[in-house]
């Protein structure tokens, strides 16, 4: 990677109770120059028939990405930060075991150009000490990126957490959502 | 030195040896017990056997990766099925689409692709016709009496002939140069793309993606520089030419295995996932249970919950079903249902 200015102190949170479903920040992603003016943040209602409830997903950047472990073509990788970037062009086969795997269903196959992919939080932002497009727009602070103080500071009956539980497999990520005070894991049935 | 051979992957190795050896006996047999080896090619053919080698070793490894082998075995079983003539068609169809033209890459963007296919197309002929002048596969004779005809010679056996000063000789005699034209004209387009566009200019790293480039257009300029030399300049920069022409080649050739240009090798793993889309796509599709929705083939579900319990994930929940039944979709709103059931049981939505 070229030389960065990544800074380590900040960190992605996430409420999805907070989204509104305004689409401000999918407006803003296409805009990130990594994902060439594609949007590859998430933005669906949770369960329209009964619900107006809506629901924003990022790349949750896990530690041990599943997107990475099953890919054939060794196309994706998780850099020095934690960043797991989106798929390596040239490697990338578009087979969709990606998409497929990742627990939190984020990365997207351009059908045509038979290529993956998905938020890289911004790296060519990020990377030189900005902030993620979406989490610049986002109306709600849904999408919020920042210090832990502030975080801790701006919402005092919360608890960021990085620790879901799909099935019987636990998940850890770079990036945090916002739970109730105390809480420790995300369980997902 | 110990270590290497600790880590040495012995199926690998086993089947790059054999290929190996398997390309020097084909040399030798093909040249006519090298009777039509060109000896000013050793140093070229030292580096095509060494990237024989290191290709080999490492596509067996990659193959031997699960989600790799599992695609590998599908497509394998998949093609040599009842369906066989049909594949083989679509097969064909895909070969000429996406690995000649790169059809693919156009949808991604319009310039890309033709920087790419001139690149690629000026390699891929440049490879048809180095590799079998460099094993002696080819070669050309002048017959006594006639010092005008040129005999083009295949494994030894007479393929064609032309006259010397013809169009047709032209164009032969000068085939690499129009694949450095190729070459150096879609190198310089994918360049520019790598100082131009910020995303690129932020992931790109030297040694992946600027050094290829670099070493394609030193080996066209090079290349070409012979032919500059030997037409205006009467040959008295021949030694120069030729030595900086051959250290470019092989340098590229003993990369081949290592960097980036292994990807022309991978690329055919994407005939084998479209056939692996279509074949699923027969046997039936999955319905996320949240969706109700059609999303994926069964068997490709199927065959993920197997690759990635091999690769130490269990998504298999205590009712028997497995978080990997859900659309992407599905699981973004499973996500979100559960983190409104925990916001909602604390008594507060927001905090």
């Amino acid at each position: 990677m070229p030389e960065t200015n990544y800074n380590m102190d900040m960190a992605f949170f996430v409420d999805m109770q907070r989204c509104i479903g305004c689409h401000a920040c999918e407006m803003a992603c296409a805009e990130c120059e990594t994902n060439g003016q594609e949007s590859m943040i998430h933005v669906n209602y949770v369960d329209r028939a009964v619900s107006v409830q809506t629901t924003v997903q990022v790349c949750m950047h896990c530690e041990n990405p599943a997107c990475a472990n099953v890919c054939p073509a060794d196309a994706i990788h998780q850099d020095d930060f934690g960043v797991v970037h989106s798929a390596n062009t040239p490697r990338c086969i578009g087979c969709s075991n990606c998409v497929l795997a990742c627990p939190f269903g984020v990365p997207k196959k351009m059908e045509e150009a038979e290529l993956m992919m998905k938020c890289n939080m911004c790296y060519d932002r990020t990377s030189a000490g900005k902030k993620p497009m979406c989490a610049t727009v986002c109306p709600s602070q849904a999408l919020y990126y920042g210090t832990h103080e502030e975080i801790a500071r701006m919402r005092p009956n919360s608890t960021p957490v990085n620790s879901f539980k799909f099935g019987n497999q636990e998940v850890k990520t770079k990036v945090y959502v916002m739970m109730p005070k105390g809480a420790k894991q995300l369980i997902v049935d | 030195m110990y270590r290497l051979f600790q880590t040495l992957n012995r199926r690998a190795f086993l089947k790059a040896f054999t290929l190996t050896v398997l390309v020097v006996v084909l040399v030798w047999l093909g040249s006519r017990k090298l009777q039509n080896f060109d000896p000013a090619l050793i140093a070229y053919l030292t580096g095509t056997v060494f990237a024989v080698f290191g290709t080999s070793y490492r596509y067996s490894v990659w193959i031997q990766r699960p989600p790799t082998r599992l695609y590998w075995q599908r497509s394998m079983r998949f093609l040599f099925s009842r369906h066989f003539f049909p594949y083989l068609w679509h097969s064909i169809k895909l070969f000429f689409r996406n690995i000649l033209f790169q059809r693919f890459i156009a949808f991604r963007s319009r310039r890309r692709w033709f920087g790419h296919f001139l690149l690629a197309t000026g390699c891929l002929l440049a490879f048809a016709v180095t590799i079998p002048l460099t094993f002696g596969w080819i070669n050309f004779e002048l017959r006594p009496g006639d010092d005008q005809t040129y005999h083009a010679m295949l494994f030894g056996f007479q393929a064609g002939t032309f006259r010397l000063g013809s169009p047709l000789a032209f164009i032969i005699f000068h085939c690499l140069v129009w694949c450095s034209i190729l070459v150096t004209v879609g190198a310089v387009i994918m360049m520019n793309r790598r100082f131009t566009n910020g995303g690129l200019i932020a992931t790109q790293t030297f040694e992946d993606d600027l050094l290829p480039l670099v070493l394609l257009i030193a080996i066209s300029v090079t290349g070409v520089g012979i032919s500059y030399d030997y037409t205006f300049l009467e040959g008295k920069t021949y030694q120069f030419m030729a030595v900086t022409h051959a250290i470019t080649v092989i340098l590229f050739l003993l990369w081949l295995p290592f960097g980036k240009f292994f990807h022309i090798y991978q690329r055919f793993a994407q005939l084998g996932a479209n056939l692996y889309k279509v074949e699923g796509a027969r046997r039936g599709m999955a319905i996320c249970p949240h969706t109700k929705k059609a999303f994926a083939s069964q068997t490709h579900i199927n065959d993920l919950k197997q690759v990635t319990k091999e690769l130490g994930f269990d998504f298999d929940k205590p009712d028997g079903s497995s978080h990997l039944d859900l659309s992407p979709e599905g699981k973004r709103s499973a996500l979100a249902a559960a983190h409104f059931r925990v916001r909602k049981e604390s008594g507060k939505f927001f905090g």
